[in-house]
């Protein structure tokens, strides 16, 4: 048995597939997975979200702390409530993990971290937290649920709790209102939606009542096709301790100005930043029939150019589509090795649905 | 609860098939194989003509989660493939044991069938899973 979130009995409730993911047992979906995408795509649907982990960071040392552990860099974030998406590099320019963190206000950030990588973030954390005058808090006691699609918004506001109820109507994508309950204008999904990080024993209650408003409960199945869609990276898949954010698409979550910013990984992704410009991390629509999968071949008039990360059907486009990583310049057209069979595939952007509308000519 | 019904013959591999009796058998895959699957995307049938031994991987399943073989569960040659489901993978998920079926075979050995498990042998191994 796994770890279970604050709304495990409301995911057997509702006669969710249980799967263990990242040492939590999470619904899979609550009976169609493509009905539960859709859902997102035209209305709105809630995901629990508690597996992954919120870490409060505080005291005078705290920017200058994520400004030398996270890739991006916080400096950017000057408003409070301001979100950023970052990697936190190892010293091989590897990638121990991908996370959000928001600046509540002066001396106190709030980060986001993956559910199967948490133990080992804090770990990380820690380790590189001496000197710097700061607090490290990994928050056990909240839940997290992310409404997302056309309607989130405008369902889930008037659930909210009421410190936060009008402010949270009132934010701008990528920044958030604190309070009892923290909202975010945030998502995994390419639609317009919450994440609400709240006290465990208010999760319950507010997931029902999302219910019964008519939100859609949707689960790990939906979020990772309306992911892929949106052309978002999944740690462990896209990209790992290994794989660097050069070779997953990343580059622009690198924050290379000012020079003097020394961050973990710096020099190493510094040195390898040529040797990898021949690499390109790109999108796959296939042509044919089937469903692309992570580690399949991508060839070019019979050479091998590359490997899919992160595949599978899109409900929205009903084709199947993949990030790959392959040789940069190999053009429009590639076939994928599909159980021996060669596949014809396009080469697009790895942005294929945004807003309910697909971006691109099927 | 899936369905398991009575008239039909099992493989612990979650095939169904059913005697036709006239040597010919139809095989799909079993409720309970089509719900741990989620929703079917794509089915890769088995070309008409085709040989094919007890056990050998024939056919392909794609839901949204993976992909999934399908087994031959007896030998035989492939009479006929279910075309329907080039356009509508999903009728393997909304009706698994008439509109998803996925092939028939005609049997190498016409008795053959008396050896697969029946519904209460199938349960057994469906069971043993959870």
């Amino acid at each position: 048995m796994g770890l279970r979130t604050p709304l495990f009995a409301e995911h057997e409730r509702l006669s969710a597939r249980i799967v263990p993911f990242g040492g939590w047992d999470m619904p899979l979906h609550y009976g169609s997975q493509l009905e539960e995408h859709h859902a997102v795509r035209r209305y709105a649907g809630v995901f629990d979200v508690s597996h992954m982990q919120p870490v409060d960071l505080s005291g005078p040392g705290a920017r200058d702390f994520l400004r030398y552990l996270l890739a991006n860099d916080v400096a950017k974030l000057k408003v409070p409530g301001k979100a950023l998406y970052s990697c936190m590099l190892n010293d091989r320019g590897g990638v121990v993990d991908d996370l959000i963190v928001y600046y509540r206000r002066p001396d106190h950030y709030r980060l986001v971290v993956n559910a199967g990588t948490a133990d080992k973030d804090l770990d990380w954390m820690r380790a590189r937290a001496a000197g710097f005058n700061i607090a490290i808090d990994r928050r056990r006691d909240l839940a997290m649920i992310a409404i997302q699609g056309p309607q989130a918004a405008a369902l889930t506001a008037p659930l909210l709790h009421a410190d936060c109820r009008k402010a949270a109507l009132a934010l701008k994508p990528f920044f958030a209102v604190d309070g009892r309950w923290f909202v975010g204008r945030t998502g995994y999904t390419g639609e317009d939606g919450f994440e609400v990080i709240l006290p465990a024993a208010d999760a319950p209650g507010f997931w029902r009542a999302l219910i019964a408003a008519g939100v859609q409960p949707c689960g790990l199945g939906a979020r990772d096709t309306l992911r892929l869609e949106a052309g978002m990276n999944l740690y462990g898949q896209d990209m790992d301790e290994v794989v660097g954010p050069l070779e997953a698409g990343l580059g622009w979550t690198i924050a290379w100005e000012p020079d003097a910013r020394p961050f973990v990984g710096r020099m190493a992704l510094a040195a390898v930043r040529d040797a990898l410009s021949h690499r390109a991390f790109v999108g796959l629509l296939l042509i044919g029939r089937g469903v692309l999968r992570g580690h399949q071949k991508v060839f070019v008039d019979g050479h091998e150019v590359g490997e899919i990360t992160s595949g599978g059907f899109s409900p929205t486009l009903e084709r199947s589509i993949a990030f790959a990583r392959v040789a940069r310049g190999i053009g429009a057209d590639c076939t994928v090795d599909i159980r021996g069979k060669p596949v014809p595939a396009r080469v697009v952007k790895t942005t294929f649905v945004r807003n309910g509308s697909a971006l691109l000519d099927c | 609860m899936s369905a398991i019904p009575v008239d039909l013959r099992y493989t612990t591999s979650h095939e169904w098939v059913k005697d036709n009796g006239d040597g010919t058998v139809t095989v799909g895959i079993t409720d309970h194989a089509q719900e741990a699957l989620g929703d079917i995307v794509f089915v890769e049938t088995p070309e008409v003509g085709t040989e094919v031994k007890a056990g050998q991987a024939c056919a392909v399943i794609e839901s949204v989660k993976t992909a999934s073989d399908i087994y031959a569960p007896l030998s035989g040659e492939v009479l006929e493939a279910n075309a329907a489901l080039a356009d509508t993978p999903e009728a393997i998920n909304q009706g698994a044991y008439d509109a998803g079926w996925i092939f028939t075979l005609r049997l190498a050995t016409p008795g053959s069938f008396a050896g697969l498990l029946d519904a209460a042998g199938y349960q057994a191994v469906v069971d043993a899973e959870a």
